[in-house]
């Protein structure tokens, strides 16, 4: 029964669509009708309606955009989305008429400026340096694993694979004479 | 690597929690007005009382709160007798009747008492929606140019009158002290 309905529905809007050259925008269950320009003007401006009425976030509300609220407020401004989409007004000029009330609050996709920079591409800089700096550990371990003799020196850790038995003895000696007393050697040490 | 460089995640980190620790501090409620220190919106709107037509230019010459009520405005008559209160005090209140049935205003202003040198009937919500009001009560305080210098939502009472009251007196001595320099030369 539903599904008949919404077809039948769906073939009228259709007819609308192409027979009178009507564009409809459905928010919220409520449509929207776009009669004044031409067929493609109504076409593009139900779009923008439903695009703006999506990312324009209702001042009143924590997390809901114009189409999904259902406070007073939203329903004045959706009114006055629809009048002004209506007349043909771009979607700059409509933002800025809402900014220039509710403030930046309302944007959804907030504007790309000083204050919001680091917003848009804080994620990308942090994961560009993320790469970098997993490159440059990855390129530095492989230069060591190279060159065993050298790695020692530098970075025991990432090079104990690649050591003889008789170095590690040694290794362990020195670390062991060292471990106490920085400048004391291991015959000292035997001795206290 | 040198060793210092391997405390750099930690210091991220630490960071990353202050900027959360602040975060669960802030009212997300408390939306910054885009109006402040702009001018007020030009209207033309008649009034609640008398269908007199009042513009922008009635609400110059003087420091001003303009407060935007409704009957169906719960809040509203939480601060309605403070509003009185303070119009006895000689503070002018101008009243933006906000998407409100007239009778049931006149009704609300004869019961109540009227703190309002006058009401302007925003029936549409026209005006209200170039002041940027998300609901009643919202009080603006407008200094004698005209221009909106600070936003308060929700109702003013005793308890949070004491800085708006300040805001409110600088703004008088803005006035009085702007209204001398332009005096003194003709006296």
């Amino acid at each position: 029964m539903m599904n008949l309905m919404s077809a039948v529905r769906f073939i009228t809007v259709l007819l609308f669509m192409f027979g009178a050259q009507v564009s409809l925008a459905i928010v919220d269950g409520h449509e929207y009708v776009f009669e004044e320009g031409s067929a493609i003007e109504n076409q593009s401006r139900a779009q923008l309606f439903k695009q703006l009425a999506e990312e324009l976030r209702c001042p009143k509300c924590q997390n809901q955009n114009l189409a999904d609220s259902n406070a007073m407020i939203a329903q004045d401004l959706r009114r006055e989305l629809y009048s002004q989409v209506k007349e043909g007004k771009g979607a700059d000029d409509i933002v800025d008429f809402m900014v220039n009330r509710y403030g930046e609050f309302v944007l959804y996709r907030p504007a790309l400026n000083e204050k919001t920079i680091f917003l848009w591409y804080g994620p990308i800089a942090l994961l560009v340096l993320a790469l970098l700096v997993f490159i440059v550990v990855v390129l530095q371990r492989r230069k060591a694993a190279a060159s065993p003799e050298q790695a020692v020196k530098k970075d025991n850790e990432s090079a104990d694979e690649n050591i003889s038995a008789a170095e590690q003895q040694r290794i362990d000696q020195l670390l062991q004479a060292g471990s106490d007393n920085g400048q004391s050697t291991a015959p000292h040490k035997e001795g206290e | 690597m040198k060793r210092w460089t391997l405390f750099i995640p930690l210091v991220i980190f630490f960071l990353l929690g202050f900027f959360l620790w602040r975060g669960l501090y802030l009212n997300p409620k408390d939306v910054p007005s885009a109006l402040v220190d702009k001018d007020f919106p030009e209207f033309s709107l008649p009034t609640l009382l008398s269908q007199e037509t009042k513009t922008r230019d009635d609400l110059l010459g003087q420091v001003r709160l303009v407060n935007v009520w409704g009957t169906w405005c719960i809040s509203c008559k939480v601060e309605h007798p403070f509003l009185v209160e303070l119009a006895q005090q000689g503070i002018s209140i101008v009243g933006i009747n906000y998407k409100d049935d007239n009778d049931a205003a006149k009704r609300w202003l004869d019961d109540l008492g009227n703190p309002y040198v006058f009401s302007v009937d925003d029936e549409n919500g026209d005006l209200s929606m170039d002041l940027g009001v998300t609901g009643a009560p919202e009080t603006f305080i407008l200094d004698a140019n005209g221009v909106v210098r600070h936003k308060h939502q929700g109702p003013i009472t005793k308890g949070n009158w004491g800085p708006l009251k300040t805001i409110y007196d600088g703004l008088v001595q803005e006035a009085n002290l702007a209204n001398g320099l332009k005096q003194e030369p003709n006296k």
